[in-house]
């Protein structure tokens, strides 16, 4: 009750918080990203709009000479398991994350699938994303950076519409480039004027899985990525460790 | 629609507040959005009236501020309007995004009897 003047009101009591509503999951990536860091491990969380060529990107990856590094991948959708059964049978050792009804991979999703693999011998860890360019884009997995993928079919203006996708990716792939001559109204300087208003430092790929054109050019940033990972300890193994309040 | 999952963080960030008032209720909730945080509005405002039933929260009053996106140069501090093009016209620094991706519970108000 209120007790200065004796009105009879209840007592309202404010709280200033300020708390992150993504806190959790932050922390949890942060510490798959300390894992990844400490064993070398470069992983990439792979987004983009469903059948926009993320699996074919990864399946042509596997094809091109980066083929003899280790590729892992993880590989979330809603129901099946037939994006990772594609990546196992190009040789990328797969596990797949079936989320039921959830429209995107938090940290936690990734964190239990990494306990399945060996994931510490991977040179390089793709985390297929579900297909969205909503949901995806605000939850951190641990990467080390966001590659969008966006194929040359799903319109110029996706950047504009979907812009936090966009300013999160550190990379645009833009997929399936030998359709363009059929699509005459199709125009890559708006799609890259379209970028360019959603990225601060658009950095964009130009590829196709099927003709092979553009893979040497993703090739190298994977590569360069490789090596702007801080000095790797590759000694030893991944010990069991706990996760506090997880 | 991830909006549903971040009001179930949000609620159990709520009831660990209020859990150090025995029997208080939840007034009021305030939490900031910016324009770029990825959240629709409407959405988060809708879930929130599902999943509040049953909880500590169940009559309290949710406040939204939304914030809206504000980008500037880095080296020089030029405003860039949103939907330009995301480089200064000066210097051609990459924009820096200064406001609207937040995403926070800012307030709460108990009602302690």
């Amino acid at each position: 009750m209120c007790d200065t003047c004796g009105c009879g009101d209840h007592d309202l009591v404010p709280i200033e918080i300020h708390q992150s509503l993504l806190a959790q999951n932050d922390r949890i990536a942060g510490h798959n990203r300390e894992h990844f860091t400490e064993h070398g491990v470069l992983a990439l969380n792979i987004m983009g709009s469903p059948g926009s060529g993320k699996t074919a990107l990864l399946e042509a990856t596997a094809r091109s000479p980066l083929g003899g590094r280790r590729i892992l991948a993880v590989s979330g959708d809603l129901a099946t398991d037939h994006d990772a059964q594609r990546l196992s049978a190009a040789g990328i050792e797969s596990r797949a994350i079936t989320t039921g009804t959830a429209c995107h991979l938090d940290a936690k999703l990734v964190h239990e699938a990494l306990h399945q693999m060996e994931w510490w011998r991977a040179d390089l860890l793709f985390i297929e994303n579900v297909g969205n360019l909503v949901c995806p884009a605000i939850y951190d997995l641990g990467q080390a950076a966001n590659v969008v993928v966006l194929s040359v079919t799903e319109g110029e203006d996706k950047p504009l519409k979907y812009p936090v996708m966009f300013r999160k990716a550190d990379l645009v792939v833009v997929s399936k480039i030998d359709l363009l001559p059929h699509l005459p109204h199709v125009s890559c300087s708006r799609l890259h004027d379209a970028l360019a208003r959603t990225m601060p430092a658009p950095r964009v790929l130009e590829v196709s899985a099927v003709t092979g054109q553009g893979i040497e050019e993703w090739i190298a940033w994977l590569e360069a990525a490789r090596a702007r990972l801080s000095a790797p300890s590759r000694a030893g193994h991944h010990q069991p460790h706990s996760h506090g309040r997880e | 629609m991830h909006e549903y999952s971040l009001v179930l963080s949000l609620l159990e960030h709520v009831a660990a507040q209020a859990a150090a008032h025995p029997g208080a209720s939840v007034r009021r909730v305030e939490v900031r959005i910016g324009e770029q945080a990825g959240v629709v509005v409407e959405q988060f405002a809708t879930a929130f009236e599902l999943a509040r039933r049953d909880t500590v929260a169940a009559e309290a009053e949710l406040v939204l501020e939304r914030v809206p996106a504000r980008w500037a140069c880095p080296g020089c501090a030029r405003e860039i309007p949103s939907g330009d093009r995301l480089a200064c016209p000066d210097c051609g620094d990459p924009a820096h995004l200064v406001a609207g991706d937040e995403l926070y519970l800012m307030r709460l108000e108990l009602e302690v009897t």
